[in-house]
This record gives structure tokens, sequence and C-alpha cells, in this order.
């Protein structure tokens, strides 16, 4: 069966034999796109987020035939080398990430959070950026997010 | 004057006849009547029916009263602190579809259906009577401002809601509990209820 869709501004056909296998495996078996982590395939701890028409969605419990038409970004197509996304600079900056296992998900989670709410609070953060790091990174996350959004704002109004 | 007695005698016997006959037939209809009506399920046992479902955790669980999704067969409080949200649907990037799609899905045990979201605050119904959450179901203020064949449709058609009869799997890939009444009993009991005017008992046995 042969799914479409674009990924990160491409399009993409794939085969499947299964419609519902999970997108995360599509993204990282067929398309080698590996920025993409598996970590409970329960939907849970978040490893596996990436976005469909930019809502941040568990690729692990996400089956490939609702991506048929889609726009999905994964890490590797958030902002370019010479054109990061402000996400990615914040991170730099606050020097976040520490294993980087779950790192990814915590970024394509904030870019999502940054799209629909521009200036979140404290309790934005914490109702929206939840689940394990397993680093324990969460005071420079949050300081990394604040960033991010003044970053975000900066340009917009630049 | 003799055979007058006689003839009044015989009259009277003749209408006492006929009246203890009619009597006789009315008795019948009755008997039938009642009998018939025995066979029918009563509106309080269409009312069982409909809130034996309506209270299963299957329905409860995302008509809870204090903005914290349920989960699970034990009714626990959705993992994640993840609550209702602005507009029923989540917080504003991780939302109820974060996670939950259009059908189930089991390999992660999530469950999904057409429309995935907690009732809006108006139908809380954990923690309530049967009689009140009937009362709070049938106040337009409450429910949507759905009048009574709307609701019927929301109760027997919508997705959201026949979701509970197809539940899928858990985390541990076990069968989730439907409700406690076939899905084709209960709509014809929820038809029935509405149709016979949508009468809440006073006061219920159990």
């Amino acid at each position: 069966m042969k799914i479409s869709f674009n990924i990160n501004g491409i399009p993409q056909a794939v085969e499947v034999d299964d419609e519902n296998t999970p997108l995360l495996w599509v993204v990282r078996d067929i398309l080698q796109l590996k920025g993409t982590k598996f970590g409970c395939g329960k939907a849970a701890c978040g490893a596996c987020t990436l976005h469909v028409n930019g809502q941040a969605v568990r690729s692990c419990s996400y089956a490939v035939k609702f991506a048929e038409g889609q726009e999905v970004t994964t890490i590797e197509g958030l902002g370019t080398p010479d054109n990061p996304h402000a996400v990615l600079l914040a991170w730099f900056e606050d020097v976040v990430s520490h294993c980087c296992y779950l790192q990814p998900w915590f970024l394509l989670a904030t870019a999502a959070l940054l799209n629909e709410n521009p200036n979140p609070t404290d309790d934005d953060i914490d109702q929206n950026i939840i689940n394990v790091c397993r680093c324990a990174t969460y005071y420079r996350m949050r300081k990394a997010i604040h960033r991010a959004a003044a970053l975000t704002n900066q340009n917009t109004t630049s | 004057m003799k055979r007058i007695a006689i003839f009044s005698f015989i009259a009277l016997l003749l209408a006492s006849v006929l009246l203890a006959s009619k009597n006789e037939e009315n008795k019948v209809a009755e008997d039938l009547m009642s009998t018939k009506e025995s066979l029918l399920p009563s509106n309080e046992e269409n009312f069982r029916k409909m809130m034996d479902v309506l209270t299963s955790v299957r329905c409860i669980n995302c008509h809870p009263s204090d903005n914290v999704p349920k989960q699970g067969d034990d009714s626990h409080p959705h993992y994640f602190d993840m609550r209702r949200g602005k507009e029923n649907l989540g917080y504003d990037a991780t939302k109820c579809t974060t996670c939950h799609q259009n059908e189930n899905n089991n390999f992660s045990g999530v469950p999904g259906a057409p429309e995935w979201s907690l009732a809006p605050a108006k139908m809380k119904w954990e923690g309530l009577s049967r009689i009140e959450i009937a009362q709070t179901m049938l106040n337009r203020e409450n429910n949507g401002n759905r009048d009574l064949k709307e609701l019927e449709h929301h109760l027997t058609e919508h997705a959201l809601v026949l979701w509970a009869w197809n539940p899928g799997v858990d985390a541990n890939g076990k069968e989730r509990e439907k409700p406690p009444v076939p899905l084709e009993e209960y709509r014809e009991a929820v038809k029935k209820w509405i149709e016979d005017g949508a009468v809440i008992p006073e006061k219920l046995d159990h």
C-alpha cells in the first residue's frame, strides 16, 4: 500500500504492508530519519514526538495511514543549519541538552507550543511540556523555552 | 299480579346475568392489558438499562466533575496531569489529539474515536446519582441545548459514545471493559424511554 505525504517539506511516497504501521517506524526505518526516537511505544514518554500540520503528535501511536496528504515535520526539519529554528538557538544558548536522547521531543513540543502560544507562562510550560527527561534538565529547558519565545517574538517584530 | 312478579323476577335475573357477563368481559380485557404491559419493559426498566451504561466507566471517565479526565477501568486520573484545557481538548500544544486519533491504536493501547474530547464542564456526571444525571442531561442549559431528538441521537448514534462498545485494549494489551448492556439493547431502551416522554422515575429501588 502506498502512502504519500510531505516530510520536512519534501514529498515522499512510502510502501507499507500494514496501513496501521506506526508513523515512527516509517520515519526511522523507511525514510532513515533517526532523530525521532522510540521510547515507550505507549504514547507516554514523548520521545517519538513529531509534527503533523504543525501539531505535536506521538508517532508511536499514529498510524501511517493518517499521514496521507499531511505535512510531517521531524527534528531534522526544524530549521536548517544556516537558519536554525529559534528553539534550537535557545537550546544551544542555555546548554540544555545533556544525553540528547529525548531532546528532539522537547524541541518539537516547544516549537508546537510557540506556534499556539507565543508567550507561554511557567504554568503553560508545565502543562504543555510534560514527561520525562532522564537527565532532568527541566530548569534549563524552562529558561530556554522563555528564551525561544523572546527570540521568536524578536524575529517576528524585526 | 302473580304473572307480573314472575316476569319482573325473570327480567331481573337476565339483567344480572348480562351484567355479570359484561363485568367478566371487562375483567378479561383488563387482565390481557396488564399481561401485555407486564411483557413490555417498563419506563423504569428502560431507565435502568440506559443508566447502567451512562454510569459505567466508559461514559463517566469523560464526564468528570473536576476537569480531570479519568482513565482505565479503575477511573484513575489521566496520567501526565492532563486536564480539560480551554475547549475540552487539552492544552495549547499538548492536546487530546497529541495521543488520541480517530480510532483505537492497538499497538500503543491508546484509545481513539472521532471528536475525542472531554464532555463540556456543564455535563459533569461524576459523583451524581442516576436521577441527577438524567435531570442534568435533560436540562438544555447543561446538555448543549439538545432537544430530545438530538439527545437521543447523541446517546445512540454519536461515534464517540459508540466507542464505549469498541474500547480496544489498554497499554498492557488487556481488553477494556465494555458497558454492562449490549449496544442494541441499550439503544432500544434509550429510544423507548425518550418515546415514552423521558420520564425520570421519582425514586429507584437500586
